[in-house]
């Protein structure tokens, strides 16, 4: 649908040929830039449906107490379908914690909540097929079960601020939404959601069609091919400091992809970049003392790095 | 009447407070609008997704930025 429309506005209209480079470059714009509006606007709009079932309080119902394991399996579930947003982690961290969540559970859920998160997996669908959209669910959710497993059995809940275990948390009852104000919340989540990433899928979608057009073939396939060793850690190192915007980078990763990185690489910067950041881990300082900040941060890394170099090897 | 605007501050927490504001004054009710920026009495409402909107001591909503008319049916 919007293959012939892009070729016929950057071919026909433009009269730009098939082949040159700027032709090339303005016709992946041009379709890419479609497409994922197109699946950004209505798949988000059915994920916030869904996710007016489970708000966070609910999530912590059901996760309240559960046991090793089964816990962190849920959790992970529930992750995906419970809506997050980096600016309420304290106040979820806390809550979790308060109404007997187990720690190791609750890290399940922070790892699985910003990662596999709906944004990701339409730009992976959109731009490398389901398979790799697919992939990326189940592995982040082993991601996210395995580290909350390992936090858990490490027994650090002494290092959560002390603070956080005297707090006095109110029970909030959740009122059922009706249907239309399901579908007004939806709404109102999906604009809010366009509004704030449009600028980065944009931008990110523009060097990505650059890339395509104007570097050639196979530039990278020496450096971040799956022959060298040192790629995946690199690109989980580069990923961890940028801001998650999923939305941005895939257009960019894809791109890459195209000249040669390896695609274990490419899923375990995305993982990355989407798992951990800079201003979380700023935010998760509130209520994490440094020991269990880094351990945090430390294995979710190095769970990454396995995923990276197991897709190398097998895809 | 009493409406508290919980959250830590985010963009989405000040525009819900504005969005307080122009219901407040759109209804032509009496209302004292708060800002509540502090955990443990965000806490104590029991609430774990910001912006949270609590009126006379109830929690309304929590988790999204209502609009002006949204709010007015609250009041």
């Amino acid at each position: 649908m919007f293959k012939p429309f892009a070729d016929y506005l950057v071919f026909d209209i433009f009269g730009l040929s098939p082949g040159s480079h700027l032709g090339d470059a303005l016709n992946f714009f041009v379709y890419d830039t479609l497409k994922i509006f197109f699946l950004l606007t209505v798949i988000i709009f059915f994920v916030a449906i869904i996710r007016s079932w489970f708000p966070p309080e609910k999530t912590k119902r059901i996760l309240s107490h559960k046991r090793e394991y089964v816990g962190n399996v849920i959790a992970a579930f529930l992750g995906i379908v419970t809506p997050f947003c980096s600016c309420s982690a304290v106040p979820l961290f806390i809550g979790f914690v308060e109404s007997g969540v187990p720690l190791g559970v609750t890290f399940s859920f922070l790892v699985s909540s910003p990662m596999v998160n709906e944004v990701a997996l339409i730009m992976l669908w959109g731009m490398f097929g389901w398979k790799i959209a697919l992939i990326y669910i189940g592995t982040g959710l082993v991601v996210a079960i395995f580290s909350g497993i390992a936090i858990g059995r490490l027994k650090m809940e002494n290092y959560v601020q002390d603070y956080v275990w005297k707090m006095q948390v109110g029970n909030s009852e959740i009122v059922e939404q009706t249907w239309p104000e399901r579908l007004t919340y939806a709404k109102g989540y999906t604009l809010g959601l366009l509004k704030k990433i449009w600028p980065y899928v944009v931008i990110g979608i523009a060097i990505g069609g650059f890339i395509h057009g104007y570097v050639p073939q196979d530039f990278l396939a020496r450096w971040a091919g799956r022959d060298n060793p040192f790629a995946v850690p690199i690109a989980v190192a580069l990923g961890v400091p940028l801001y998650s915007n999923a939305a941005g980078v895939i257009p960019i990763v894809q791109a890459l992809t195209a000249k040669g990185m390896a695609i274990g690489t490419v899923l375990a910067f995305m993982m990355a970049v989407t798992a951990l950041s800079l201003p979380e881990a700023i935010i998760l300082k509130n209520v994490l003392k440094t020991r269990l900040l880094v351990t945090f941060f430390g294995i979710v890394a190095s769970a990454i790095v396995m995923v990276g170099y197991l897709f190398n090897a097998i895809l | 009447m009493k409406i508290e605007i919980l959250g830590t501050g985010c963009a989405k927490c000040k525009t819900l407070y504005e969005n307080a504001r122009k219901a407040v004054e759109e209804s032509g009710k009496a209302a004292e609008i708060v800002k509540v920026e502090d955990i443990p009495s965000i806490m104590k409402y029991g609430v774990m997704s910001t912006p949270a909107l609590v009126v006379d001591g109830q929690v309304k909503f929590s988790g999204k930025l209502a609009s002006v008319a949204e709010i007015i049916n609250m009041l």
